[in-house]
């Protein structure tokens, strides 16, 4: 039942992801990519650069387009709902409850106690992009744009879109 | 984003109050998943009920979702061609260089809120554990928010969490 892996692969990031759409991203790719072994890690990189060329949450359009490329337009509806629904219902059904907790330390703390979790995964997601990207481009020009990338987003803020155009055209004129 | 949603529910439809909103987001805040969907969705069943929940859900996600299908499949139907091939490679140091930033937000915040000495810790066991013995996350963030809400605040907050005064 290639359905139910799907929501399953998009439920669990989303049930523990603390700490908004970025904090689900590496635990998203535990799950497609570590998991189930839906894409390589590559693939999931590609799919990561256009969904953050674009606007809108990128944890959505993650599902939608990794649920289309396993399970067709059902396949995205279901990452989607397994992506959207549960912490939405969750909000719905207990919102009184939650918001008379919502200054305890216990609750406050439970996004903070996850945190290091979550850098850990993104560290590790990191490495695992540079790994992939020496095998693929080399040392030099992952070198390169690396350090191109940094000083561009970090340094003078240009909108990443920008970036990853600049970067495919990168690509496609000295890597191809 | 989150300004954006705010200007058009507070602002011009004055569907909610300006405390209600951060009300709401506080308490999206709180909860796990996406907060970009969990506040549309939320407001969108307060003014129409589940078909509004429904709809502010959708027209938040679907026309990027589209936009990428789109994007991808044109990509991959000429994966063959040696130029495209360089652009997939192109582009990965960039996601990573992003990646490494948002690692960089996330470790930030994880010593602002718990202190240098436990949120290093943390990393080190969730290195260990994750990486070094193949752990899957999930039980890991599990128990940890299991400990969070089990663990009595005050005998824990002197050793984990910074004290405000």
């Amino acid at each position: 039942m290639i359905y139910l892996s799907i929501f399953f692969a998009f439920f669990v990031p989303n049930i523990i992801g603390y700490g908004g759409g970025p904090a689900i991203i590496p635990l998203i790719e535990a799950e497609v990519v570590g998991r189930f072994g839906w894409m390589t890690a590559s693939e999931f990189a590609e799919t990561l650069a256009i969904g953050n060329a674009l606007p809108s949450p990128i944890a959505t359009k993650m599902a939608g387009q990794i649920g289309y490329d396993i399970g067709g337009i059902t396949g995205a509806f279901v990452a989607l709902f397994a992506t959207v629904a549960p912490s939405l219902i969750l909000m719905l059904a207990a919102l009184g409850l939650i918001y008379k907790f919502k200054d305890s330390p216990r609750v406050k703390r439970m996004s903070s106690w996850v945190r290091p979790v979550i850098t850990v995964l993104m560290g590790l997601l990191v490495m695992s992009f540079l790994g992939e990207s020496i095998d693929a481009a080399g040392v030099y020009h992952t070198g390169i744009l690396a350090v191109i990338a940094a000083v561009a987003l970090l340094y003078f803020k240009v909108h990443p879109a920008l970036v990853v155009v600049s970067s495919l055209a990168y690509g496609a004129l000295l890597l191809g | 984003m989150i300004p954006l949603i705010h200007d058009e529910v507070v602002k011009r439809r004055s569907w909610m109050s300006d405390e209600e909103f951060s009300d709401v987001l506080a308490i999206a805040n709180t909860l796990p998943g996406p907060i970009a969907t969990k506040l549309p969705g939320y407001v969108g069943y307060r003014v129409a009920g589940a078909p509004g929940c429904l709809v502010s859900v959708l027209a938040i996600t679907i026309p990027m979702i589209i936009a990428m299908v789109l994007l991808l499949g044109v990509f991959s139907m000429y994966r063959d061609i040696a130029w495209i091939q360089g652009m997939a490679m192109g582009v990965i140091p960039v996601v990573m260089v992003m990646m490494a930033q948002l690692t960089w937000d996330f470790f930030q915040k994880s010593y602002g809120s718990l202190g240098w000495i436990p949120s290093l810790l943390l990393i080190a066991i969730s290195t260990v554990l994750i990486y070094g013995l193949s752990i899957h996350p999930a039980f890991l963030i599990l128990a940890l928010l299991c400990a969070a809400v089990a663990v009595p605040s005050r005998g824990f907050t002197s050793l984990f969490g910074r004290k405000k005064l």
